[in-house]
């Protein structure tokens, strides 16, 4: 399941409802994307491109299906304005065996950083600048290409 | 066609979308570019360096050689940074 929204998530229930009521699943793996604090930046402004964020997403958990048995599949991501320690992303996955959810899970989240139209700009004392992509970024998901 | 711009390209070019006639020498995806580029200062200075470029036609990502049509949305966006 996809969802793109501006409000923050609750971990605990979202985790649990991912696994309710499917008694195969024997674990459940997780990444939280927190805003980090860096000093200078007081918060973040997340943009997205709508229609195409849900689409890109909905594609890269297609595609984690395709390569994990997984149970079930999570992905939220939200957008507007962000302080440190705010939740940025949720990214889980349920399966019989730890392996493919731990391994379906780090996918992910490597492959929505490179893939779906976010971006991220932060408020500093000298006013608002775009984050640059980072090159280890998109080596993290061209490993996964077997590149 | 529409066109979407978006984070520092939007910016910097200075609205968030426009509808645009296709002109009849633009082709494809770097015919746009380079019709833009002409069009005016700003275009010219938010697309000057293309590696920094991301373009999608129709919500999927496409390389310069994508061919275009009229009905087309066509978005120009820097790298994405989300995660």
């Amino acid at each position: 399941m996809i969802r793109v929204q501006r409000e923050d998530f609750d971990v605990g229930r979202e985790l649990q409802e991912l696994a309710a009521g499917d008694h195969t699943i024997g674990g459940v793996a997780s990444f939280i994307g927190l805003v980090r604090d860096m000093g200078q930046v007081s918060a973040l402004t997340l943009e997205h491109y709508p229609g195409m964020t849900e689409k890109k997403l909905a594609e890269i958990e297609a595609e984690a299906n395709r390569r994990w048995p997984l149970s079930a599949s999570l992905v939220i991501h939200r957008y507007g304005r962000l302080e440190p320690g705010e939740r940025i992303v949720l990214v889980a996955t349920a399966s019989p065996h730890r392996e493919a959810a731990l391994a379906a899970c780090h996918f992910l989240i490597d492959w929505l950083k490179t893939d779906a139209p976010f971006w991220k700009s932060e408020a500093t004392p000298e006013g608002e600048r775009w984050v640059a992509a980072r090159a280890e970024d998109d080596k993290a998901t061209r490993r996964w290409r077997g590149e | 066609m529409r066109l979407l711009y978006f984070a520092w390209l939007r910016a910097r070019i200075g609205h968030a979308e426009e509808d645009l006639a296709l002109p009849p020498e633009v082709r494809d995806v770097a015919g746009l570019l380079a019709w833009l580029r002409a069009r005016e200062g700003r275009y010219g200075e938010a697309l000057r360096d293309l590696s920094v470029v991301r373009v999608a036609v129709n919500q999927e990502y496409v390389g310069l050689d994508h061919p275009l049509r009229d009905g087309d949305e066509v978005a120009l966006f820097p790298p994405v940074t989300g995660g």
